[in-house]
């Protein structure tokens, strides 16, 4: 027993500022992996493709644009076959939209762990966020794939690649403790949330080539950090225009503020979250 | 360092606020009635003190009760104990490694197989992976769960689930364990190595803080306890005083809490002011499986006039909200042409016919066909283990939710020739 000197709890009650709460998740980081890990598995248990679903979404929803948007609407993919360029922007597309949605609703499926075990609360919609990852992994070894299939040729932009996809990870993960934190108090929040991502859709370039927005409009349409994470995904898989760096700039900050605000609005809400959910 | 606190409370109180702000809601119905608000300002929320101006130290290595009937604030100073919800007011020291079990198989995934469970499990409760790594076969032995822990466990059998649950809970090894009632669950046998094993962390050293409603419980494993009643500590000392108290306010309360209950519902003719247990004629709080039990009902009418055609109703639910016993005056064939303005009238239930739990109490009376008076909830009934059939034998619990009388018997059949083959 020498070392409970060490370990004193102080149970009060909550002060206004309580901190981002870094230092308690990266303790219980094991935790984070073996819940994230649990997603994973629970998804694709008793599936019939299994994780090849992760494969199968991404080519799915590129087939579909690449039939309706590129052959009959004939929209403009800056001269790489539409395929492809549609691809390029569904992988990190999915990967917010799935890890935005199984936030939002994590802490409402979490009620009764919430309510009965303390641990970082944070981790519940991490977790979620974190085990699309590997389904982000896995798209872009098919992407990769078929870029080399379509013959297009990356740029140097590959070697920035994972800051485009750290971009996407902040943005997903202060909407989805928004959201989620959000949906503890208002249950439509869980009827909103798949139109907002909808509507996130057509505000980014998933379909279309984010060169259509040009002049001052394209600062404000980089107000979306997913327009950044979309342009640099193409420029590094295919060589399109690098990312103005204006826009990447507005981007970043943008995720920043979202990841902030998110944070703070679920921090501040975490110590009563047991009472209301 | 006997003398040295693990645990320490000054001056904790935890306020819940009622009415529209509770849980949940719709945002149109916030956003709708923030604009009708406007310029009328925020009207008056009702609050509720859970918990209130709680102080209490428990020496290391003490294993200390904390009693008191639902609504005392059991539960709530569990949840702040175990930092699930932070408090309103006042502070807790925890000095040494929390282990909180405010219900085993929190986490567990039914799709996951037993092992991984007891490791996500494990972590939940705050081990880390190789801690779990090293205790893990004596988790799964003491589970008895060896042959199955590759099976999803929504295989498993609610034994066995609640079993492996446990063991992990049970091989938490922290220097503080906040214990609510888990031994509730699970058989007998099950019961008697859950509390083996809580004896063994007492006996090693650990602090204990036991919530029980289970007053033998309490009494074996706590030297020291704690009485809760309506928020406030309303004694601490030797555990047989203690309970004593106990005893004495369950008592009380069933005297008063039901005349001043808010949530009812009713044209008021008369209502109910009391609701009290008896068994052969004494007062009790935990009444015993197939022994008389009356439920007596005070009431009183409005305007102390006498109440023409009553009826009376009293039906119980499982914890999880089952109808199990529905008990009307009317049905069973008792007329109450005309009462007396203030009365108690008895409910016999000979040999109560209920498996050991925890049920609620409905309560409900008519006067000419217009209810009068209902009250849901209106108590906890904790039902104690007894021979019902008069075996010598326990009902196993998590098999019925009735006892029924039953006769068995055998006779010989002389074994009749197998008939041909059908369909040929």
């Amino acid at each position: 027993m020498s070392h409970a000197a060490a370990s004193v709890v102080r149970i009060e009650p909550p002060r206004r500022w309580i901190g981002l709460g870094a230092a308690e998740l990266w303790r219980s980081r094991e935790l984070l992996y073996l819940m994230a890990k649990r997603e994973l598995q629970v998804r694709y248990k008793q599936s019939l493709f299994g994780i090849g679903w992760a494969i199968l979404q991404p080519l799915l929803y590129a087939f579909v644009f690449a039939l309706f948007f590129g052959r009959l609407a004939n929209i403009p993919s800056e001269g790489v076959p539409y395929t492809v360029f549609a691809l390029a922007a569904v992988v990190p597309w999915l990967f917010t939209s799935q890890g935005t949605a199984q936030a939002a609703g994590s802490l409402v499926a979490e009620a009764n762990l919430l309510g009965k075990v303390y641990f970082p609360r944070l981790i519940v919609p991490l977790a979620k966020i974190v085990s699309f990852l590997v389904d982000l992994v896995i798209a872009l070894a098919v992407l990769a794939i078929f870029v080399a299939v379509y013959g297009a040729t990356p740029s140097a932009g590959l070697a920035l690649m994972p800051l485009f996809l750290a971009l996407a990870f902040l943005t997903v993960a202060g909407a989805g403790l928004f959201l989620a934190t959000l949906n503890v108090k208002y249950r439509d929040v869980a009827i909103a949330v798949p139109l907002i991502v909808q509507l996130w859709l057509f505000a980014t370039p998933v379909v279309y080539p984010g060169s259509l927005i040009t002049g001052a409009w394209q600062y404000v349409y980089a107000a979306n950090p997913l327009v950044t994470v979309i342009d640099g995904t193409r420029w590094a898989f295919l060589s399109t225009d690098a990312p103005d760096p204006l826009s990447v700039a507005i981007s970043t900050a943008c995720a920043a503020g979202i990841l902030l605000a998110g944070l703070l609005y679920f921090r501040r809400t975490e110590r009563y979250l047991a009472d209301v959910v | 360092m006997s003398g040295e606190v693990a645990v320490r409370a000054t001056g904790l109180g935890k306020e819940y606020r009622l009415g529209e702000h509770t849980g949940y809601r719709l945002l149109s119905e916030a956003l709708t009635q923030r604009v009708r608000r406007l310029g009328r300002g925020r009207p008056p929320r009702e609050r509720l003190w859970a918990l209130r101006d709680v102080s209490f130290d428990v020496p290391r290595g003490e294993t200390f009760g904390v009693v008191g009937h639902n609504g005392a604030g059991k539960s709530t100073l569990l949840k702040v104990l175990a930092r699930v919800t932070a408090p309103t007011e006042g502070a807790v020291e925890l000095r040494g490694r929390v282990g909180a079990l405010l219900e085993v198989g929190t986490g567990f995934h039914p799709e996951l197989t037993g092992r991984e469970n007891v490791f996500l499990n494990g972590a939940i409760l705050g081990m880390t992976r190789t801690e779990v790594q090293r205790k893990f076969d004596e988790i799964v032995d003491f589970a008895e769960v060896r042959r199955f822990v590759d099976t999803p466990v929504k295989r498993y059998s609610s034994g066995m689930y609640l079993r492996l649950a446990f063991a992990i809970a049970a091989h938490l090894e922290p220097e503080i364990l906040i214990v609510d009632e888990v031994l509730a669950v699970g058989d007998l046998a099950f019961q008697e190595k859950c509390l083996g094993r809580m004896e063994q962390a007492a006996g090693e050293g650990r602090t204990v803080l036991f919530v029980s409603h289970n007053l033998a419980a309490v009494r074996k494993l706590c030297p020291r306890s704690m009485l809760l009643s309506h928020g406030r500590k309303f004694a601490e000392g030797p555990t047989d005083a203690v309970l004593d108290a106990y005893v004495r306010t369950v008592r009380a309360d069933a005297a008063t809490g039901l005349r001043d209950r808010p949530d009812r519902q009713g044209n008021g003719r008369f209502r109910f002011t009391s609701l009290r247990l008896e068994s052969a004629g004494r007062p009790v709080d935990v009444p015993v499986s197939g022994r008389d039990l009356d439920v007596v009902l005070g009431y009183e009418s409005r305007d102390g006039t006498r109440v023409r055609h009553a009826t009376f109703a009293v039906s119980a639910y499982t914890a999880l909200g089952a109808l199990v016993l529905h008990c009307q005056s009317d049905v069973a064939g008792a007329a109450f042409a005309e009462l007396p303005p203030a009365g108690e009238v008895r409910c016999r239930l000979p040999r109560l016919p209920l498996p050991a739990g925890r049920y609620t109490l409905n309560v409900f009376g008519t006067a000419a066909a217009d209810v009068a008076d209902w009250v849901q909830r209106a108590c906890e009934l904790t039902v104690a283990e007894g021979d019902f059939f008069g075996s010598g034998r326990v009902p196993p619990q998590g098999h019925q939710t009735v006892l029924v009388d039953q006769s068995w018997n055998l006779h010989e059949v002389d074994a009749l020739p197998r008939p041909a083959a059908a369909g040929s």
